[in-house]
């Protein structure tokens, strides 16, 4: 059932060998034929720029007022490219390993090689946008170093590195809204994909101010629909990101692949309490200049600061003396669990970590600052000063952001930093081509599985999203459209459109016709408790088994229970978040089971049952060295379908970080 | 930080849709948490609302890291309330304290018709951004990221004009409604980068032009705008602009 479609031949050659062999579409051709795109964050803004600018006719979607809000803006800390621009070793090649080696072996080689070959491509395009990545007082662009690799080749605009990627896509594709190429439909969602013979040929789009139903057809369908963090209700996802595009493909027939790789980040501002409505994160690049601790005594109630050195443990430097504080996220949010847990957690909680910059404020920045300006013997306010000033131009807009946040000046106090959730490695399984086992339906970036693995390095989601959307989807998609260019536009009367609208609509209707008691956020609550609870950092198969039980009587309640307030015919939020959390109550259900069934440990994939003598994640590649791809089979029921993983080059071993 | 509850009185601006004439609702919230954050203070109000059987306040939010510009309040006089250089969203509860009164309205602008309640429709700005706010280079056609060496000083300013989060504040402040700051942070941002060179004249023209047909008003340089913006975008831009502006009509060969 699942042809991944890779290319033969060598690895390093696969790519160019694809563009070099792969039907094209004359430009006249072009014109006759539509794409229907969802999502307009990086993957989504960057195909229908890209595919506008080829000349094909483009429809975009997004359920934000514009499309210069989907959450790709949020990324703060970089955008990885083999450009070795520091001459520190990097390579098209060391990037691959990275990642491949970063998302513990569970990748498919092919495509995570073709991500770093097309890496440098989109440091390029991105500054020819406009796009005003940091640079040297020379006026080359700068480098920092992320979790997971020992050289600097992470792009970075400050702490908003998705904000200006994000804008440069944005601005591409208003630039294609203006030549005509590209229509926007903002504050529309997705709610169904409509298939004709077998191939996706539309989508049922519902206008989020009106309420009205709208059908819309395409020759091909793209879901850039980022990922799905939010079935833990909290994470640093924003408050609209969501699953449901992706789940209605899944339930089309779309197979959902490894769902239960999950990220979880570890440093983002601790919940405060049951109020939270969702989670911040602190960008990765921080652990570049902070050290990460928790005082030596259990249950230590001293302030920070007043902890001395001596009795302070910094934990990953400790344990992984190679990459230190830099260790992968699964690696380093694992670690400061077990901390917690055994006691050394700090702030009111216990449920949090110190990340200091004191040292580095000082030592690195301040006595650099203090050698240029020719200050001898600088006092500690000096060298804290001149610290700052650096550190303010690197990262200021999140230490401002702590500061809102928590009340509390991390340039005088450690921030607090615990775990969240903060990206989904899992998503539509897709082939080479990034078209999903539905034909004509593809799937880009977060939304689909294929190149992080089982855990996702730093500043690589920014890369993939733009890989695909401006340099992999514009040569793949012609290779299938090159066969459609017979194909009429199907009229929107077909019985497929108006047979999926009528389910959309009675779905609809019967959310609204429920009238209970309890609230959509309220059942979300829940089903982010037993999701964090039993399929979160660390899983095992009884919390599992519980957790599927749990669930499947919590969708009874929602289906049997849910209030919706107000109409359909309007502008109404609760019942656009109703369909979301519907869909994530049964995506939950599925993560669950597809934990339960990888029994080993893997990347952020994390089984008690599986583990090294010293706590690390044991991987057993004799019988999971496999993509499971989930094919839905009627409710609480699904058939497993695996792609086999085959390591050529980047050879398995155990991870080591020490 | 020290934590407390308190108990306040809203008043906020209900609008059913474009065509209703909206009103004002005095809804008053019990035990908000000074450790809550402004929306989530709503959140909890929405629940009660929904619990009540009444129809909950809609407000357009999504990132809550104040970054995508979703969130949109006029609180107590001020776009995204009493704290500098904050969004809606990151703005805490610990600025206010037990008793206090707070009123909350939507973006007050014609260029920004409410939709309903606190929502507004602010796709304006995008055909702004149609009208120039880009740079015409299609993908591939780049020369290598370090082919064109940039002043870091231009690299910087062009940064802090594009850190834009285009949220509209700048027009609700403006008693004239203007967009002149959300313009000028465009044209800034790619009038001071060599790759922004080729277009700079026609951009500023064509931005301008669209944004006057949008209806939003002149600018008088009262400097509301930069007072509350979110992003410290500075009023030097809209000086940028104006020059900008003036180049390119003088040198206008068309």
């Amino acid at each position: 059932m699942l042809d991944s479609k890779i290319p033969a031949g060598k690895l390093e050659e696969k790519w160019v060998d694809y563009k070099g062999h792969c039907k094209l579409v004359n430009p006249a051709n072009k014109r006759k034929l539509e794409i229907i795109i969802v999502g307009t964050g990086l993957a989504g803004a960057s195909a229908a720029a890209a595919l506008g600018e080829l000349g094909y006719k483009v429809k975009a979607f997004c359920f934000q007022d514009s499309p210069r809000r989907a959450h790709s803006i949020a990324a703060q800390g970089g955008i990885n490219a083999a450009k070795n621009y520091q001459n520190d070793g990097d390579s098209v090649f060391r990037l691959f390993y990275d990642t491949v080696k970063g998302g513990d072996y569970r990748a498919r080689e092919a495509n995570v090689h073709r991500l770093a070959e097309v890496s440098v491509n989109i440091i390029d395009q991105c500054v020819a946008q406009g796009v005003p990545f940091a640079r040297e007082y020379g006026g080359l662009l700068n480098n920092r170093s992320f979790g997971g690799t020992q050289v600097k080749r992470t792009f970075y605009a400050a702490g908003q590195t998705g904000q200006q990627l994000l804008i440069g896509a944005y601005q591409a594709l208003e630039r294609q809204v203006a030549l005509g190429n590209v229509t926007m439909y903002s504050r529309h969602e997705m709610l169904d994909v409509v298939m004709v013979e077998g191939k996706a040929r539309g989508i049922i789009a519902r206008n989020l101010v009106n309420g009205e139903l709208e059908r819309h057809f395409g020759h091909a369908v793209l879901l850039c629909t980022g990922g799905y963090g939010n079935v833990f209700y909290l994470s640093t996802n924003a408050m609209g990101s969501n699953v449901t595009a992706a789940w209605k493909a899944h339930k089309k027939g779309a197979t959902f692949a490894n769902p239960c790789f999950t990220q979880i980040h570890p440093t983002c501002i601790p919940v405060s309490g049951d109020h939270q409505s969702k989670l911040t994160l602190m960008s990765e690049s921080l652990r570049n200049d902070g050290r990460i601790w928790v005082p030596k005594q259990k249950g230590d109630k001293r302030k920070a600061n007043d902890i001395p050195e001596e009795e302070r443990d910094y934990y990953l430097e400790r344990r992984y003396p190679a990459f230190g504080n830099l260790v992968p996220r699964d690696v380093a949010s694992r670690a400061a669990k077990e901390r917690c847990d055994a006691g050394y957690g700090v702030g009111t909680t216990g449920q949090a970590v110190y990340l200091d910059f004191k040292f580095n404020l000082i030592n690195k920045y301040g006595k650099t600052e203090a050698g240029k300006l020719g200050i001898e013997n600088p006092d500690i306010e000096t060298l804290m000063r001149l610290g700052k000033e650096v550190v303010k131009e690197e990262y200021g807009n999140l230490f401002d952001m702590y500061e809102k946040i928590t009340g509390e000046n991390p340039y005088e106090v450690p921030m607090r930093i615990y775990p969240a959730v903060h990206y989904t490695m899992g998503g539509l399984w897709v082939d080479y081509e990034l078209m999903t086992n539905v034909k004509g339906l593809y799937c880009l970036g977060e939304a689909n599985f294929s190149d992080h693995g089982a855990n996702r390095l730093g500043a690589s989601a920014l890369m993939q999203g733009l890989a695909d959307g401006y340099f992999v989807i514009p040569y793949t998609i012609g290779n299938y459209l090159a066969d459609e260019i017979a194909t009429k536009p199907i009229p929107l009367t077909h019985e497929a459109f108006e047979q999926t609208e009528k389910a959309v609509a009675d779905r609809i209707n019967t959310l609204m016709n429920i009238k209970g008691k309890q609230t959509v956020e309220s059942f979300h609550k829940r089903l982010g408790k037993i999701m964090w609870e039993k399929c979160g950092m660390a899983r095992n198969a009884q919390g599992l088994q519980e957790a599927i039980s749990e669930i499947q009587a919590l969708k009874k309640e929602f289906w049997s229970d849910v209030r919706i307030p107000g109409t359909i015919n309007e502008m109404n939020p609760e019942l656009d978040k109703a369909g979301r959390v519907a869909d994530f109550i049964e995506l939950g259900e599925l993560m669950c089971k597809d934990a339960l069934n990888r029994n080993e440990s893997c990347g952020g994939h994390f089984r008690e049952e599986s583990q090294t003598a010293e706590g690390e994640a044991e991987r057993k590649d004799d019988e999971f060295a496999y993509v499971a791809a989930w094919e839905y089979a009627g409710e609480s029921n699904w058939n497993l379908h695996k792609e086999q993983l085959n390591f050529e080059v980047a050879k398995p071993t155990q991870r080591s970080y020490k | 930080m020290e934590h407390y509850m308190m108990n306040l009185t809203l008043k906020v601006w209900r609008q059913k849709n474009t065509s209703d004439s909206g009103r004002f609702e005095t809804y008053p919230v019990k035990n908000i948490s000074s450790e809550m954050s402004f929306l989530e203070m709503i959140d909890v109000l929405n629940e009660e609302l929904i619990s009540e059987g009444k129809d909950p306040i809609a407000f357009d939010h999504d990132c809550r890291e104040g970054i995508c510009g979703a969130c949109s309040m006029y609180i107590n006089g001020r776009p995204h309330g009493p704290w500098h250089a904050n969004t809606t969203c990151q703005l805490h509860m610990r600025a206010y304290k037990d008793g206090d009164t707070v009123v909350i309205e939507p973006w007050r602008a014609n260029s920004f018709p409410v939709i309903k309640d606190l929502v507004v429709d602010r796709s304006a700005f995008d055909r702004i951004i149609q009208a120039g706010g880009y740079i015409s280079v299609n993908t591939g056609n780049a020369v290598d990221a370090n082919a064109i060496a940039i002043n870091k000083d231009n690299a910087d300013a062009a940064f802090a004009a594009a850190a834009c989060i285009g949220c509209g504040a700048c027009v609700a402040a403006c008693k004239n409604s203007s967009a002149l700051l959300f313009v000028s942070a465009k044209v800034s941002h790619l009038a001071l980068l060599p790759q922004g060179n080729p277009e700079r004249k026609t951009r500023a023209m064509n931005m301008v032009a669209q944004m006057d047909k949008e209806g939003f008003g002149a600018c008088t340089n009262t400097g509301a705008c930069e007072a509350v913006c979110p992003k410290e975008i500075s009023i030097e831009n809209i000086a940028r602009l104006n020059r900008e502006y003036m180049m390119a009509g003088a040198a206008s060969d068309k």
